[in-house]
């Protein structure tokens, strides 16, 4: 006879209170407050969907979406190419191998703030190696303080100093994974490096390359840390990403509403991005 | 189509060979005849391999040289040489479709595209997979995935030698033995030279009509599978082929005369040469069980089907014999006797007997 209880709901109960501290009673929380007014002392005014329609319709929040989808395209469209072709000319055996792979590893294990604080100070242009380089040596005139174009420039190159390595780092692991006799038949098969790239080894990394391209679009939409140490935010708006000016209303003016419902949309953005590149990308394989 | 000389090779995957243990290959002197079937029989690490790479140029050999009908291609890349070549695992190209894959090797030498469809339809028609020739080469099976290897392998008509390196390692028991009938089809339907390496004598036997075996980095012997079945010229083939391999048995020998356990044993003819550790071989397939002979206690038998292999012991010596129909019971006492026409004597592990005229 087959015993019919439902204890088995509490082997579940672990994950559900997990889940539940994790990610449902934080997110609520901003639900709660997207949908209401507080002005303090714990008084809160339902408003409804008004702060959305508030954040969707200001210039603020355009412009400040638009500067974020041109960094995440810039570094994207700069790591992904580039640490590949880092990947390919790497060693794949010898005593070179570990010493490729700690260099590589180590901007990436530099914590955010210090590397906003070291390029902040890298690019000083009076005492900072390479601001003092690129003015007086070079003699062009480089200045994040003050030029728009030099911050955006900064934060870039900054971004690829820190994360180039991630990339290089998975593709790496996925070119070791390619068995030497891919290699060797395509040699009999005649077939030129472009055609051994496009057919063995970019098909063997694709796996490894659809997480990198994820993690480098998230970590690069959410970015926060370093352009706030070393730009601020300026010149002007014009470093402004999607998390600084968050930060800017909820603690700057401590617009709790509005953030929160900026809070939601921004979340649902990246889910949507995330989610439209990884069906992109494996679609492929469904077929 | 070419015959293929091999002559003085050796190789060594250190930089600087000293001893004779250092090379791989130990001077290998070998002609293959043009449209032949070979086998390289050997076990795993004998060098099989290595020479296998050498002929299609993935390694350059230290020392000798590699001739196509008399054109000396040792320092050629494999693309020059016009061979071909199938590895254990199926390489084949994931993202292309079966018909592509089939298709590569001609593409890249830039053959018109007319004559590209029909020998891969030919092919194709062949290894019985035309109606696969749209699928992505991803989603087929491991065994369909090496006939389409094989295809790229045949799919040039002016292939030198097409190299086979145990190509059937992944591929289930059963497909085995399909692919292998295939192989040898397809050998007489395209008749170029084809070398198979492998560690699996019953796969070198019946795809080869030569079988070339190797231990150590050297050829112990070249023959049709029935030469190496029926005169080993060293223990090692009469050990190596066959299940379970021939009977290797410590002996002396005197003057003609040779003794195994003290008593005389007849072997097939003249005994040649002098000196040396000797031994005799005899297979289990010709030893018998009668009244007379080498008196013996029966330590196991194993029924394999058709027959049963009783493993007997001759004082400290264990003697296999294959016995048709009934066996002893263990434990018993028997007789063995000895073929003399199939026993031979071994000098240092090579034959050492001539046939009786």
């Amino acid at each position: 006879m087959k015993t019919e209880n439902q204890k088995a709901w509490f082997f579940v109960l672990p994950v559900l209170l997990l889940v539940a501290f994790n990610a449902l009673i934080p997110i609520m929380t901003v639900v709660n407050y997207s949908v209401q007014e507080t002005f303090g002392n714990n008084l809160f005014f339902w408003e409804g969907l008004s702060w959305f329609e508030q954040i969707l319709r200001s210039d603020r929040f355009h412009d400040a979406l638009g500067r974020q989808f041109l960094f995440t395209f810039l570094i994207l469209i700069i790591e992904v190419p580039l640490g590949i072709i880092i990947a390919l000319s790497m060693p794949r055996k010898g005593i070179w191998v570990p010493v490729c792979l700690v260099t590589m590893a180590l901007p990436m294990l530099i914590p955010w703030n210090v590397v906003g604080a070291m390029w902040n100070i890298f690019t000083l242009p009076d005492i900072g190696l390479l601001g003092y380089f690129v003015n007086e040596v070079l003699g062009i005139e480089y200045n994040m303080t003050r030029s728009p174009l030099a911050a955006w420039i900064t934060i870039v190159t900054m971004d690829v100093w820190h994360w180039t390595s991630l990339v290089v780092l998975l593709s790496y692991a996925g070119l070791v994974s390619i068995p030497d006799a891919y290699y060797q038949a395509a040699k009999i098969d005649g077939a030129s490096p472009w055609k051994v790239f496009r057919y063995i080894q970019l098909p063997k990394m694709k796996t490894v390359l659809t997480i990198a391209i994820l993690l480098r679009f998230m970590d690069s939409f959410n970015i926060y840390t370093e352009p706030f140490v070393l730009t601020g935010g300026g010149p002007g708006n014009s470093t402004t990403l999607l998390s600084i000016d968050l930060v800017k209303i909820a603690l700057g003016q401590f617009d709790l509403g509005p953030a929160a419902a900026m809070s939601l949309i921004y979340f649902a953005i990246t889910l949507l991005v995330s989610w439209l590149f990884y069906t992109l990308m494996t679609k492929d394989d469904a077929q | 189509m070419a015959k293929i000389t091999l002559s003085n090779l050796r190789h060594s995957y250190l930089p600087k060979p000293g001893k004779p243990a250092d090379y791989a290959l130990k001077k290998i002197d070998l002609d293959w005849q043009d449209g032949g079937a070979y086998a390289l029989l050997g076990p795993s690490g004998c060098g099989k391999s290595t020479l296998l790479n050498i002929i299609s140029g993935l390694l350059t050999p230290s020392e000798g040289r590699i001739l196509f009908d008399d054109r000396d291609v040792t320092g050629l890349p494999p693309d020059q040489r016009n061979i071909a070549q199938v590895f254990q695992f199926p390489v084949i190209y994931d993202t292309m479709t079966v018909y592509d894959n089939l298709a590569f090797p001609l593409r890249n030498r830039g053959v018109a595209e007319a004559h590209v469809d029909t020998r891969v339809r030919e092919i194709a028609e062949m290894l019985e997979v035309t109606e696969m020739l749209k699928t992505r080469a991803s989603h087929l099976s491991p065994d369909n995935k090496q006939k389409i290897s094989m295809g790229r392998g045949l799919v040039r008509d002016d292939v030198n030698v097409v190299m086979f390196d145990e190509p059937l390692t992944v591929i289930d028991p059963h497909l085995k033995w399909k692919l292998r009938s295939k192989l040898k089809e397809l050998h007489q339907q395209v008749r170029a030279t084809m070398i198979y390496v492998t560690h699996d004598q019953t796969e070198a036997l019946t795809f080869a009509d030569q079988v070339v075996v190797m231990q150590d980095g050297e050829i112990v012997q070249i023959g049709t599978p029935v030469e190496l079945f029926e005169r080993p010229q060293h223990t090692f083939v009469g050990h190596f082929i066959g299940s379970p391999g021939m009977n290797v048995l410590d002996a002396s020998e005197d003057g003609g005369t040779v003794r195994f356990e003290g008593q005389p044993i007849a072997i097939e003819g003249k005994v040649t040469g002098q000196g040396g550790a000797t031994q005799i071989g005899i297979r289990p397939e010709f030893v018998s069980l009668g009244d007379a002979g080498l008196e013996a206690r029966v330590r196991k038998v194993s029924d394999v089907g058709r027959h049963s292999v009783v493993e007997a012991m001759v004082g400290d010596t264990s003697v296999k014999a294959i016995i048709e129909g009934a066996a002893p019971e263990q434990g018993a006492t028997v007789h063995l006797a000895f073929r003399a026409d199939q026993t031979r004597l071994y000098r240092d592990g090579w034959l050492a007997t001539e046939i009786a005229s």
